[in-house]
């Protein structure tokens, strides 16, 4: 009886092994069984990934930079941001590693494509029903809560080592603020605008693309750069099962202790993640302008 | 006078969690306070009835929370009622389904709004055809009559300005245009004047009785400000607490006002710029006329008040338009009318 204040009742020793044996079982059953047509079903995407990756390491460096600096300033109108951006890859292409940043951009550009196309239409949902929201935000919490090599293991039993396992996971790891920033975007929106268009006839999906959406739009952005962030935080956990890219020279290096290799491909992922930061940021600032400036 | 092409009859609205049974209560004699602290419900309005005619401005008045915002969103539906009817040209609005709505807002009614409610992330012009761009009207057209109205309005030249670009004033000059381009019977002006600087709300005043001189529209005009009610209001509905205190043209709500709100409110007021000779003349019952001052029945005492004092008339004799005798008005009655 002494024991029962110093040992918290656990479930016995026999019990709990069957236990385990029994789920891992039935999920080995479960991914025996589906682990192939799952596979077929993420093969678009996994030629996306792969006509991505191909198309960057085949086009020649420089129109690569020509259109990379393009779209900078197409997206920030700042001088600086551009020459930042080509000493940026300048570094990365002298220090040998231009290839595999090729292939991390190819997982970050799919995986933030797969975001946006599952997200925005999430966030919208929960924006629009305060029981949607319930539902979908503890789910959120445990997205971002929920070590990512936790979920690796159920992914990896269903669908091995490789490319969508990897983007899958990336994509669990990175969607949530998108989501909720797209909720949240929507609902702060000015219910006096709202009101206008309802007053004036407007119908919901009208009032979707016509006011709740633009005006949302600076924290829909917001919650984007989040996601690319996020994105390229998770790819050194994605090249443990095989995704290639910057992540898998860093993992080389913790294990064979290559301390140079380990910083300069440590480097080239805090580059791209602060010219896309930057460059997604003043893209977002430019789109608002309207909202602020002088009155006449 | 003509059918009334607004009319709304015994108007309930509560707020609450319950507001169906609330309504027993309020039926029952139970008041906004009472209501608040021993049912927890929000009386909102209670038993309006109001008739607003065609090509007049019926104007709303009351102090913040008396109901005047909630009373002009039942017209056009924005707010749901607990109880009662709306009827626009002899159409129930209230049993209108979503899509008879909608095509209801879009053609008869057009609203202006207190704190203007454009939308930032678009042009003056964009702004202004929001409402026919929603009807899928051809850009062609809808421009051709926005740019109309924004040069009535005075924002020639503003066109492709953000509404966060203009100023206050600027910014209702859009809602206006916005809601005369939508061309729609029914003007719903929820406080539209009163976020704006006293001069500029003045200018937004003229503009809307020239452009109401002209257009003719049934205009709800809200407003806590009984000079802008006096100026624009062809009729003036009081609110107080949800109730509506008294309803009818200017001089009556002046000369009679039914309740000590009513009172306290008219207190203040320069009769002589409100009150027409017609308002305060009696019958002719055998008068002797003679030496009588004529004055045209259509006349603000504050234009023939110099004249009565430098001739003093005993007497003065209203005419209408053709010259026609058709009223009689003592100087005593009229000093005393000035002096209450």
């Amino acid at each position: 009886m002494s024991n029962f204040l110093t040992d918290f009742p656990e479930m016995p020793n026999k019990q709990f092994r069957e236990f385990k044996k029994g789920v891992d079982a039935s999920y080995k059953d479960f991914a025996r069984e589906w682990g192939d047509l799952i596979d077929a079903m993420f093969d678009p995407l996994l030629k996306m990934l792969v006509f991505f990756e191909k198309t960057l390491i085949a086009t020649p460096w420089p129109i690569f930079m020509i259109v990379l600096l393009g779209l900078t300033y197409w997206g920030s109108r700042s001088i600086k941001l551009v020459i930042g951006t080509f000493l940026a890859f300048v570094f990365i292409g002298y220090f040998r590693m231009w290839d595999e940043t090729m292939s991390t951009i190819a997982i970050i550009l799919t995986s933030v494509i797969m975001s946006v196309v599952i997200g925005l239409p999430t966030g919208i949902a929960m924006s629009r029903s305060d029981r949607t929201q319930s539902i979908v935000t503890p789910i959120l919490d445990v997205m971002q809560t929920m070590p990512p090599f936790v979920y690796l293991i159920p992914i990896v039993m269903l669908m091995g080592i490789g490319k969508i396992p990897g983007l899958i996971a990336v994509v669990i790891y990175a969607i949530p603020p998108l989501i909720r920033l797209t909720n949240l975007g929507i609902r702060e929106v000015d219910k006096e605008a709202l009101e206008a268009a309802d007053a004036f006839g407007a119908t919901k999906k009208q009032k979707l693309y016509q006011v709740q959406l633009p005006l949302a739009l600076p924290t829909i952005f917001a919650g984007i750069n989040q996601t690319i962030m996020m994105a390229l935080a998770m790819v050194i956990i994605a090249s443990m099962i095989g995704v290639k890219g910057l992540g898998q020279p860093v993992l080389q290096s913790i294990y064979n202790q290559y301390f140079t290799k380990g910083v300069l491909y440590g480097l080239a992922i805090v580059i791209v993640a602060i010219v896309f930061d930057r460059v997604s940021q003043s893209y977002g600032q430019r789109i608002q302008k309207h909202r602020s400036g002088k009155i006449v | 006078m003509s059918e009334a092409k607004i009319q709304i009859k015994n108007l309930y609205k509560i707020f609450g969690k319950n507001p169906k049974g609330a309504m027993e209560h309020v039926k029952n004699g139970v008041g906004k306070d009472e209501l608040l602290e021993k049912h927890n419900h929000v009386l909102g309005l209670k038993d309006i009835n109001l008739d607003i005619h065609a090509q007049s401005v019926q104007v709303v008045m009351g102090l913040s929370g008396s109901g005047k915002s909630t009373l002009i969103r039942h017209i056009n539906r924005l707010i749901e009622p607990t109880d009662g009817s709306v009827t626009v040209d002899g159409d129930e609005v209230l049993k209108m389904n979503e899509e008879e709505l909608r095509s209801f807002r879009r053609g008869k009614t057009a609203m202006v709004f207190q704190r203007f409610a454009l939308l930032p992330h678009k042009t003056v012009l964009q702004n202004t055809i929001f409402g026919l761009h929603i009807q899928n009207i051809s850009e062609e057209d809808a421009n051709k009559s926005a740019l109309r109205w924004i040069e009535r309005v005075g924002l020639s030249g503003y066109e492709d300005k953000y509404p966060q670009h203009l100023s206050g004033g600027m910014q209702q000059r859009v809602g206006l245009a916005r809601a005369l381009t939508n061309d729609g019977d029914i003007l719903l002006m929820d406080e539209a004047f009163s976020a704006l600087d006293p001069l500029i709300r003045k200018d937004m005043q003229d503009i809307l009785l020239e452009l109401q001189d002209e257009l003719h529209k049934t205009v709800v005009f809200i407003t806590h400000d009984l000079d802008e009610a006096l100026k624009i209001g062809d009729r003036i509905a009081i609110l107080k607490d949800g109730i509506m205190d008294q309803e009818g043209i200017p001089a009556e709500i002046l000369l009679n006002p039914k309740t000590k709100y009513v009172k306290d409110f008219v207190e203040d007021v320069n009769r002589a710029r409100v009150i027409k000779a017609k308002h305060i003349m009696s019958e002719i019952n055998g008068q002797d006329l003679s030496g009588a001052m004529p004055i045209d029945q259509d006349d603000f005492i504050d234009r023939f008040i110099d004249k009565v004092i430098s001739d003093k008339p005993d007497n003065l004799v209203i005419q209408d338009k053709d010259k026609k005798n058709v009223g009689f008005l003592s100087t005593k009655k009229l000093s005393e009318i000035l002096k209450r």
